[in-house]
């Protein structure tokens, strides 16, 4: 995977407002086909920096290249853009919408091709300004990648949307992947990073604070694995000390790499365990532990 | 050109499905029409009014000043409430012939009262003559048509383009459009020519109207006149570009619209004649476009010139849009800070 082609490659790159640093000297590279994740709490500097991949914003020191060249036109007629909200022009038909940013590029798909790729059709013919939630999210897919881009970027493409519309935005994405398209996703849904990412990156406070795979992530950071139990459930007694517990308002965790002894210990003190979950540590759980539990301002 | 055309398409169609605000920009100059058919069709307007205490009914046998033309006489009987009435500049002269020797009130702030009283007094300079003039008769409203046209143009192309442009700031729409290859330019000149499609469509209709009821004169050639009209709504929609290039919030853009708009109505000259006025007045308004689409008009429509004898006000207007559209794109700024 990594022997790929880098697509963008970020180099030592910064970004000032005024007396704000939001982004302090990050670097990393996206590779050919891969989606790359860009993860980190509100305020992370995440939207900078993916403002500063797409040519929106410039850097205010360091660099970012396409394909070892800089972001100029070539790049813009390469690059797909989902923002993460985005407004579109008034009384325009979703098909008219799609006719309109493909006739902004050189280079287009087919506008039929699109409506199939991001099933519009049952609602190409009407207005924007009267989709759902999850028809809109298609339809700015669908306008990302009117240009057929070598390089899409998606900035929190389901945020606001139900499960069963967000699952269906996944599929949609894992078909682009197919296509062999590199993608750059910010999201602040961990399941999703997990199930599409190739590579994540972790940012807090302006930097990058962990970068890998999802798995080669968890593997670094976490032997252990997480035992819930429902608060109720849970022996009085309190566990032995070399057990990590997490409370939470209704169910306490166990952090062991020891399962067997948690589950004998559990039996032992008369715990019910017919509510017990036994779940490797996940995406979530490192997200928490690189940047803390505690509420940001 | 094929992204300006595309651009310039999709602002037409929503234009065009926006029911109401389509609804407005064809029902104002309706009301305009209908307006000033009203107000200037059929007889010349009086210049004064003047409430005659009478027992009877008015006869011109009752006083010589009666016969006096351009003034609205008409009877009234309570001497009181038209007192009252003459000091709020309601009437001009209240005149009482219910005596044998008559009587008159003016107001001595009013400058029509002053006209009425050397009026009414006037005797004959001894040696003093008189002469006429003949030609073709100009009416006010001859005179006054391009400005409302032009006033309505003014406000079309500053408030049209200059709300429009600050709202797709505002909602994100243009921090899209940028992400693509479209230049600040070729959006620019797609809101340039939808808008004066709209404003030509609109003007040409409303003078079309206008003219069939109260026929105005037209020495020149309409083809000039519609140039220049054209020449004018580009360096005034141009203005509006520039003032809503960098401005993010509806209410800054109300303000500086109306800022650039209101000094413009007042000194260009829309309802009466610079002539006369302080020179650094005539000198101000120069800088405003609709002076030079007035000046323009008025000379094609009532003087007859053509677009060479007007090379100071096309060239003017011709800057003005260069400058203006440079300005415009030069400080655009797609997205808010």
């Amino acid at each position: 995977m990594t022997s790929r082609q880098p697509v963008l490659t970020v180099d030592n790159v910064s970004k000032r407002f005024r007396s704000l640093e939001a982004v302090r000297g990050i670097s990393f590279s996206v590779n050919e086909g891969d989606c790359f994740g860009l993860l980190g709490p509100n305020g992370a500097g995440k939207t900078t920096t993916v403002e500063m991949l797409e040519g929106i914003s410039i850097p205010s020191s360091g660099r970012v290249r396409y394909r070892d060249g800089p972001l100029d036109g070539r790049y813009r007629e390469a690059a797909g853009i989902q923002f993460q909200s985005t407004a579109l022009q008034d009384y325009l038909t979703v098909r008219e919408h799609l006719r309109l940013f493909a006739s902004l590029y050189k280079h287009s798909l087919p506008i039929e091709e699109l409506v199939e790729l991001c099933a519009l059709g049952e609602f190409a013919d009407r207005d924007a300004r009267k989709l759902s939630g999850g028809q809109r999210q298609r339809l700015l897919l669908a306008i990302s990648l009117v240009n057929d881009p070598d390089v899409l970027f998606l900035d929190e493409p389901t945020t606001g949307l139900d499960p069963q519309a967000r699952r269906n935005f996944w599929s949609l994405i894992r078909g682009i992947k197919g296509r062999g398209k590199s993608i750059v996703l910010t999201t602040h849904y961990m399941e999703e990073a997990y199930l599409l990412c190739d590579e994540i990156a972790i940012m807090d406070h302006g930097r990058i604070i962990a970068e890998g795979t999802p798995d080669a992530l968890l593997a670094q950071h976490f032997r252990d694995v997480v035992l819930e139990l429902p608060k109720d459930d849970f022996p009085n007694t309190g566990a032995p000390h070399r057990w990590t517990m997490l409370e939470t308002e209704r169910t306490v965790e166990i952090l062991t790499d020891d399962v067997n002894g948690a589950v004998r210990w559990l039996l032992e003190a008369g715990a019910s365990l017919a509510r017990l979950q036994v779940r490797p540590r996940n995406l979530e759980d490192l997200f928490l532990e690189l940047t803390g539990r505690e509420l940001r301002p | 050109m094929r992204r300006l055309m595309a651009v310039l398409r999709a602002r037409n169609l929503e234009f065009v499905r926006d029911r109401s605000s389509l609804g407005w920009n064809i029902m104002l100059p309706i009301l305009l029409v209908l307006g000033l058919a009203f107000i200037f069709s059929g007889t010349q307007r009086p210049m004064f009014k003047v409430a005659v205490l009478t027992e009877g009914d008015l006869a011109d046998e009752l006083h010589p000043f009666l016969n006096t033309q351009y003034v609205d006489f008409f009877p009234v009987a309570d001497e009181d409430r038209y007192r009252v009435r003459l000091g709020r500049h309601q009437v001009d002269m209240l005149l009482d012939l219910r005596q044998a020797v008559p009587r008159y009130w003016i107001n001595t702030q009013s400058a029509k009262g002053y006209f009425l009283d050397k009026l009414i007094r006037t005797d004959p300079v001894p040696g003093l003559q008189g002469g006429t003039v003949t030609g073709a008769e100009i009416r006010y409203v001859d005179w006054l048509v391009p400005g409302v046209l032009g006033m309505n143009m003014t406000f079309s192309a500053l408030f049209g383009v200059g709300y429009v442009i600050v709202r797709y700031r505002k909602s994100g729409y243009l921090k899209r459009l940028h992400a693509t290859p479209l230049t600040a330019l070729e959006f620019l000149l797609a809101q340039v020519f939808s808008r004066l499609m709209l404003i030509m469509i609109i003007s040409s209709g409303v003078f079309t109207a206008t003219n069939a009821i109260l026929d105005f004169p037209m020495e020149g050639r309409y083809l000039d006149l519609f140039l220049i009209a054209a020449l004018g709504a580009v360096s005034m929609i141009a203005l509006g570009l520039t003032i809503a290039s960098r401005v993010e919030s509806e209410e800054l853009a109300g303000g500086l619209l109306n800022l650039v708009s209101w000094p413009m109505m007042l000194v260009s000259g829309v309802w009466f004649s610079l002539d006369g006025a302080h020179p650094w007045i005539q000198t101000a308004a120069q800088i405003f476009p609709l002076t030079h689409v007035l000046e323009g008009a008025r000379a094609i429509m009532l003087d007859g010139l053509t677009l060479s004898d007007l090379s100071y006000n096309v060239g003017a207007l011709v800057l003005m849009s260069v400058v203006f559209l440079a300005l415009g794109a030069g400080l655009f700024k797609w997205a808010p800070d």
